[in-house]
C-alpha cells in the first residue's frame, strides 16, 4: 500500500470515516461540542444532524468549486462557505426545533470552528470530485455523530435513567431501584467517556507506525 | 475545441486563469460572497415567520405563568383551555394602543418617575394616593378561541403602610371582575398582610364595578354583607382589624377603573367587542 490514503471509491468515502478514521475518536477532532452537547441523546442527536447536513453542503459547494478557488483565498472562501451554511442551519434549527435550539444555544454557531469541516474541505473537497466529498462529508459527520450518540446515550441513561426523556431505568426517587450517577450529566463526565473511546478504538486499530499526514 | 463565445467558456476561461491572477482572486470572491449572502438572507426571511411563532408563544407561556403566580389569579388562567394572552401597551388618556412601544421592554414604574412621561394627580383625584401617574400601562387580553375572556389590568397604589401592587381581572364586559391578584404588599403582618390570602381574594369574583347608571361601587365593605342584599353584588367583605388596608384596596381599584386610570382603555373594548 502506497503512503497516503488509498484511491477513494464511494464505499469507502462513506464508511472509513465511521470508524477506521472516526474524526472525533481517531483524529480527536471536533472534541469542544462533543463534550457540550452530549448531555441527553435529544441534543447529540440534533447536533449531528446539523453537523452532516453543514459537511455535506460544504463539501459538495467546495468540491464544486475546487478548480475555481484560487488557492491564497481558499482558508477564506471555505470558511465563508461553511459560516454561510451553518448560519443557515441554526435558521432552521430555531425554526423547527426551538426548544432543543435553545438548549445547543451557541453549539450550532460554533460549528463553524468545528475542525472536523475545514479538515475535510482541505484534505479531501479541494482534490475530489463532488460525489465522493458529499460521501466523505456524510461520512464524517456520522462519524461525529456516532461518538454523539453514543457518549449522549449513556450519559442520559446513566445521568437520569431516560432514553430521549422516556424512563428507561426507573430511578430510586420515583421507586425503582436505579441510583442516577450524578456526575453524568456534568461536563467532566464526556472527557472520561470519550477518552475511553479513543483509547478502546486506538488499542482495537493501532495507527500505522511513522504514518505522516 | 470552439472559440470561446458564451457564459460557458467565460466561466472555463476564469477557472483556466492561473491562481495568481488578481482578476481570479476578485470574481471567484466576490461570487462566493454574494452566492453566500443570498442564501443566508434567504433562509432569514424564509424562517423568520417560524420563529417569530415560537418566541411569540414563548412569551405566552411567560405571561400565563406570571399571572398564574399571582395568589387569586392562578385558577382563572389554568381554568381556560386554549388561552392566548397578549399583552399591549395602551395610552391611559386616550384608550387606544400606543403606537411603537414594545410590551417587553415598557416598564411603567420607571415612566412614573420620569416628570416627561407622567402626569402630577391633583390629591383629590388621586384616589390611588401615588402622586403621579404613568402616561402608559400595560395591558394584558386573554383570550380563548378568539373570545375575548380576561382584561387583565396592573393595579397598584397605597395601603394602610405600603405600596400594594397586584392585577385586577375583568371579564368582557368590563365590569364584572374575574380576580384580584396582589403580588407586593407590606401591610401589617398577620392583619393587612390578609390582602393575599386566597380566602379573602376569593371572595371578589363576581362583584360588579359599576351599578346600571354608570356609577362606580365596588367597595370593601366594613361591615357583614348579607348576600340576598342588592347590595352585596358591589361589595367585598372587609378583614376584620384591616379596615384601612380595605379601605385602600377599594380607592385602588376605584381610581385604575376610573376615568384615570383605565376608564377611557376599558369603554373602548366596550365599543369593539360589542
Amino acid at each position: 500500500m502506497s503512503p497516503g490514503p488509498a484511491a477513494p471509491t464511494p464505499l469507502r468515502a462513506l464508511w472509513r470515516p465511521l470508524v477506521d478514521e472516526n474524526p472525533v475518536a481517531l483524529q480527536v477532532l471536533g472534541v469542544c461540542s462533543a463534550l457540550a452537547v452530549t448531555r441527553s441523546l435529544a441534543t447529540a442527536l440534533l447536533m449531528s444532524a446539523a453537523v452532516i447536513a453543514v459537511l455535506a453542503g460544504s463539501s459538495a459547494l467546495i468540491s464544486a468549486l475546487r478548480h475555481w478557488i484560487p488557492r491564497q483565498v481558499r482558508l477564506i472562501l471555505e470558511i465563508t462557505i461553511i459560516a454561510s451554511l451553518v448560519t443557515v442551519v441554526d435558521q432552521v434549527l430555531a425554526a423547527f426545533f426551538w426548544d432543543l435550539s435553545r438548549e445547543l444555544s451557541v453549539f450550532v454557531g460554533l460549528i463553524v470552528t468545528n475542525c472536523i469541516l475545514l479538515g475535510r474541505a482541505e484534505s479531501f473537497a479541494l482534490a475530489q470530485p463532488v460525489h465522493l466529498s458529499v460521501l466523505d462529508g456524510i461520512g464524517n459527520g456520522l462519524g461525529y455523530a456516532a461518538v454523539l450518540v453514543l457518549v449522549g446515550s449513556v450519559r442520559e441513561l446513566l445521568g437520569r435513567g431516560e432514553l430521549l426523556g422516556h424512563t428507561v431505568l426507573a430511578t430510586a426517587d420515583s421507586g425503582g431501584w436505579f441510583q442516577p450517577v450524578g456526575l453524568m450529566l456534568l461536563p467532566p463526565s464526556a472527557f472520561f467517556l470519550i477518552g475511553t473511546l479513543v483509547w478502546a478504538l486506538r488499542s482495537a486499530r493501532p495507527p500505522e507506525k511513522g504514518e505522516g499526514p | 475545441m470552439a472559440e470561446p463565445t458564451g457564459p460557458r467558456t467565460g466561466w472555463r476561461r476564469l477557472r483556466d486563469l492561473p491562481d495568481d491572477s488578481p482578476r481570479k482572486t476578485v470574481i471567484v470572491t466576490l461570487a462566493v460572497c454574494l452566492f453566500c449572502s443570498a442564501l443566508v438572507a434567504g433562509s432569514v426571511v424564509w424562517l423568520r415567520p417560524h420563529q417569530l411563532a415560537h418566541r411569540e408563544r414563548e412569551r405566552e407561556a411567560r405571561l400565563l405563568a406570571l399571572a398564574a403566580a399571582v395568589p387569586g389569579l392562578e385558577g382563572m388562567v389554568s381554568g381556560l383551555g386554549e388561552a392566548e394572552v397578549t399583552a399591549r401597551v395602551v395610552d391611559l388618556d386616550t384608550g387606544r394602543a400606543a403606537e411603537g412601544i414594545d410590551p417587553d421592554t415598557f416598564d411603567a414604574q420607571e415612566e412614573a418617575r420620569d416628570p416627561e412621561r407622567s402626569r402630577e394627580l391633583d390629591p383629590e383625584v388621586d384616589l390611588a394616593r401615588i402622586g403621579r401617574r404613568p402616561r402608559h400601562a400595560t395591558v394584558y387580553m386573554v383570550r380563548e378561541r378568539g373570545d375575548l375572556r380576561l382584561i387583565v389590568l396592573p393595579v397598584y397604589g397605597a395601603g394602610y403602610a405600603s405600596t400594594l401592587r397586584g392585577f385586577l381581572a375583568l371579564a368582557a364586559d368590563t365590569n364584572t371582575i374575574r380576580g384580584i391578584g396582589i403580588y407586593e404588599q407590606g401591610e401589617t403582618p398577620g392583619i393587612g398582610d390578609q390582602v393575599q390570602d386566597p380566602a379573602w381574594l376569593a371572595h371578589w369574583p363576581g362583584k360588579l364595578l359599576r351599578d346600571e347608571t354608570g356609577a362606580l361601587r365596588i367597595r370593601v365593605a366594613k361591615e357583614r354583607i348579607d348576600p340576598r342584599d342588592p347590595e352585596a353584588s358591589f361589595a367585598v367583605e372587609g378583614i376584620s382589624g384591616a379596615t384601612r388596608t380595605g379601605a385602600g384596596v377599594t380607592r385602588i381599584v376605584r381610581f385604575w377603573t376610573g376615568p384615570l386610570g383605565f376608564g377611557p382603555f376599558l369603554a373602548r373594548i366596550r365599543e369593539e367587542e360589542s
